[in-house]
């Protein structure tokens, strides 16, 4: 593969900028997470469900609960966050049903996604918009 | 070690064998974020609990990653199968490198 000067220059300088970009200035993309996640399978729109309430008065408890039949793993982000992620429950051999209840802060109104891992192997993922009046990080 | 961090655990005392229960845990920590700011605008370093897991006589229940998303005071409620009479095991990392535990046993009967 030849790469003209103008090609290089660019690929260096793109380079360049992720290396000098402040660690927090990286926060991951919900698509990038996702897609780490998944490792890039297709993802189902069904297979996963979550609950948390439309409107939520105070981001900074909102209580949800993900389950999903059969699941592995269960990723849930927040994308309106400064950080996207809030947890990743992996379900072992003696979770009775693969279900997990939790509370979470969240900025802003914004949408909270849950993506399953289930036991063959595919995936799924799922989406709900909160409404939240006064944001939960602290600002 | 953030301070006053005290673990609950509600298991209930004793289930059939075979029986799905429902365990809800709580554990006091205030979950810095490291995005709030103090009043003169120094950002407060992240100090969260990253991890929790639960294991009945040694075998996964639920393991949890946590990120500073997770509200103050992490609350968790889940559900186990008792296969047999044993002990239940929670246990909490923290950043700093704090291990918190708890343990509740469970009859079957």
């Amino acid at each position: 593969m030849d790469f003209t000067r103008r090609e290089t220059m660019a690929i260096g300088g793109a380079a360049l900028l992720v290396a000098s970009l402040p660690r927090g200035a990286q926060a991951a993309t919900v698509d990038e997470l996702i897609a780490e996640f998944t490792g890039g399978a297709d993802v189902a729109d069904s297979g996963v469900e979550l609950t948390a309430p439309e409107i939520a008065e105070n981001g900074n408890t909102v209580p949800i609960e993900v389950s999903a039949e059969s699941a592995e793993a269960i990723m849930v982000l927040a994308a309106g966050n400064p950080t996207p992620p809030v947890a990743t429950f992996t379900f072992g051999p003696l979770a009775a049903s693969h279900y997990a209840s939790t509370r979470i802060r969240l900025a802003g109104t914004q949408d909270v996604i849950a993506v399953a891992k289930l036991s063959d192997g595919t995936f799924a993922r799922t989406s709900k918009n909160v409404k939240v009046t006064i944001g939960g990080c602290g600002g | 070690m953030a301070e006053g961090v005290r673990p609950r655990v509600k298991v209930p005392r004793s289930a059939s064998a075979g029986d799905a229960i429902t365990i809800k845990t709580l554990i006091s920590h205030p979950m810095e974020s490291g995005q709030r700011k103090d009043s003169d605008g120094n950002t407060i370093p992240r100090s969260i609990i990253n991890r929790f897991t639960c294991e009945f006589n040694g075998e996964s229940v639920v393991d949890v990653k946590m990120e500073p998303a997770i509200s103050t005071n992490p609350y968790f409620e889940f559900e186990a199968t008792v296969p047999e009479a044993g002990e239940f095991k929670f246990t909490w990392y923290d950043d700093d490198g704090s291990v918190y535990e708890e343990t509740k046993a469970i009859e079957v009967g």
